[in-house]
């Protein structure tokens, strides 16, 4: 996979972050290049999720800054060197570029399946709405789901609903997507469809891609880089080899023998 | 055990009922008999036979005095003044509601505490104490003025002339109810799950976006039998204000029977009026519910149940109908 643009590429440096006095994010820093994948492993409460919520800033960052391709992510370089916050407004502008899928899917529950993929397209893009729903068909197609169009969330299940969630992320034509356990909430007999469309995104090397993970087997074959984490840090980076291959360090060998798949 | 071998499906593979005695050929169930529910409809009938009978017989009702004045002018103009007093109050609770909830659950100690001071302040006074409270603002104020510290004056007006019965009524009702409708838009709030507004953001939508399109429609669900339940009570609560003499349908009664006595009858008549209100807003409440609830798996709506008492299979057939069209007409 190569780089496509250079505005996909993530660089992360010295971002902390914390939840009241706990420090969960303590220095973190990672570059994830153009169109590559990116896993992230780690125990839970190592700090891989809120990593990936800093990028768009679902968590405050308290210090470090966040790039994706030349962009600051939530501030603004002024001339005396000062950052300053972004309005949420303008933080919104920025969150169009970058796609999210979470654990629970959160799918909107009031609208079908197709509105869900329909409905920020128009309101944040302001695209036309037949525009919107023609794209919105072309990604429940994409994710095997044209049939589905008309069904609410609940009617759809857990694999199906994610699937929709990843229609929608794709809907804004972001330049990374950020895969928040994707798998975690599925029953193990529909986690493979939705591995599959994430597959498939990645094999396009379109879309710079982060997820945190506990498939084993899905960072194996679609990583690019996998990352491990621990108590707020990263422990170890590298390719797949040199992370998971016989050279691990024991902390990974250990971690990935015991539970995860 | 009743005889086996009647020809049945399972004829080829059958075996002897004698040798598998779990197997019980085809029998027919005689239903459960509900003898209790006889005896119990029966009283039923004996007591509202008895309360027709004495509804017809007993002349004190006055039924000739309640239909001389179900139509008559006063009473329909009561009537509009209530219906007018309800909407307007409910708007203007509404509006406050929405403000008051958005202060509660803001960040800043500070909307928070006032928004929280203005709730605990008019729940925990009369509305009769509020409604005369207002109606003699000028006792207080006697005169309204905006201007400029040590400047001219913009603007200013006699308090006499600004509070009429109907302003005050309107002001005394509508800042009551913003108290109680906050609260119940502030459950309605809080009961969308916070992942709903962090999808939002993620598609890049601002706060004000995410609240419309995202959190409000959810909210609603939650918000809108509450809040039917409050029109309602509005719609009796206004019968509040004849203690500051506005003519709305209880006062517009009082005023014909301190005249010919005939209290009761046009107690009756205020009564059937208020009923028929009432019943009217339940069917919209019905409706309402069941537009909100769409995407939703847990129906039906609590009015929709009290229409289904009366008209299972009619109220069933609708109810199916209607969840079957919206959802087709979301497509």
């Amino acid at each position: 996979m190569t780089a496509t643009h250079d505005r996909h590429a993530v660089h992360i440096r010295d971002v902390a972050a914390s939840y009241g006095p706990t420090r969960v994010l303590d220095g973190v820093s990672l570059d994830v290049p153009a169109g590559t994948v990116t896993v992230l492993l780690g125990p839970s409460g190592s700090g891989k999720s809120t990593l990936l919520r800093t990028i768009n800033r679902l968590v405050p960052v308290e210090h470090g800054t966040i790039w994706l391709g030349d962009e600051l992510i939530g501030h603004r370089r002024m001339t005396d060197g000062r950052f300053h916050e972004l309005t949420d407004r303008e933080l919104c502008r920025q969150r169009r570029h970058i796609g999210m899928v979470f654990q629970d899917f959160n799918l909107f529950p009031h609208m079908t399946a197709l509105e869900n993929v329909v409905r920020a397209q128009v309101v944040v893009a302001k695209k036309s709405r037949s525009a919107a729903v023609e794209r919105g068909r072309e990604l429940l197609a994409r994710v095997g789901l044209e049939d589905k169009a008309a069904a609410y969330p609940a009617q759809l299940s857990g694999g199906q609903q994610q699937r929709v969630a990843i229609a929608r992320a794709l809907a804004m034509d972001p330049s990374l997507v950020l895969f928040d356990e994707p798998t975690s909430a599925l029953d193990p007999e529909l986690v493979g469809e939705v591995l599959t469309v994430m597959r498939d995104l990645a094999d396009e090397g379109e879309t710079t891609m982060i997820v945190v993970t506990h498939e084993i087997g899905f960072a194996r074959d679609v990583a690019d880089q996998v990352v491990f984490m621990e108590a707020g840090r990263i422990v170890a980076a590298g390719s797949v080899d040199e992370i998971l291959g016989s050279g691990a360090s024991e902390r990974v060998q250990a971690f990935v023998a015991g539970g995860a798949r | 055990m009743p005889s086996s071998q009647k020809p049945s499906g399972s004829s080829a593979t059958s075996t002897p009922a004698t040798s598998d005695t779990f197997r019980v050929p085809d029998v027919v169930t005689v239903p459960l008999r509900h003898r209790g529910r006889w005896a119990g409809y029966a009283v039923i009938v004996l007591l509202l036979g008895a309360l027709a009978h004495s509804l017809i017989t007993n002349e004190r009702f006055g039924w000739d005095v309640v239909f001389t004045y179900l139509f008559s002018e006063t009473i329909l103009n009561g009537l509009w003044m209530t219906l007018f007093l309800t909407v307007v109050a409910m708007v203007i609770g509404l509006a406050i509601g929405i403000l008051l909830a958005s202060m509660r659950v803001s960040h800043s100690r500070i909307f928070r505490g006032v928004a929280g001071v203005y709730i605990w302040f008019f729940r925990g006074t009369p509305i009769l104490v509020q409604l005369v409270f207002w109606y003699n603002l000028a006792y207080l104020y006697p005169e309204l003025s905006i201007a400029i510290p040590g400047g001219p004056t913009l603007w200013s007006a006699n308090v006499n002339d600004v509070i009429t019965p109907l302003s005050a009524a309107i002001l005394g009702l509508g800042l009551n109810e913003g108290a109680y409708l906050s609260e119940i838009v502030r459950a309605g709030i809080l009961a969308v799950p916070r992942g709903q507004s962090e999808a939002a953001a993620s598609l890049g939508m601002t706060r004000t976006e995410s609240f419309r399109q995202i959190v409000l429609p959810q909210a609603m669900r939650v918000i809108v039998p509450p809040t039917g339940n409050e029109t309602i009570g509005m719609l009796k609560m206004t019968s509040m204000v004849s203690v500051i003499a506005l003519a709305d349908l209880m006062y517009s009664a009082q005023t014909i029977y301190a005249r010919n006595f005939q209290t009761i009858p046009l107690l009756i008549c205020v009564s059937i009026w208020y009923l028929f209100l009432t019943s009217l807003l339940s069917w919209g409440q019905g409706h309402l519910e069941r537009y909100f609830g769409r995407g939703s798996t847990s129906m039906p709506a609590a009015t929709e149940r009290v229409f289904a008492l009366r008209l299972p299979r009619r109220s069933d057939a609708a109810a199916t109908t209607t969840t079957a069209g919206s959802r087709e007409d979301q497509a």
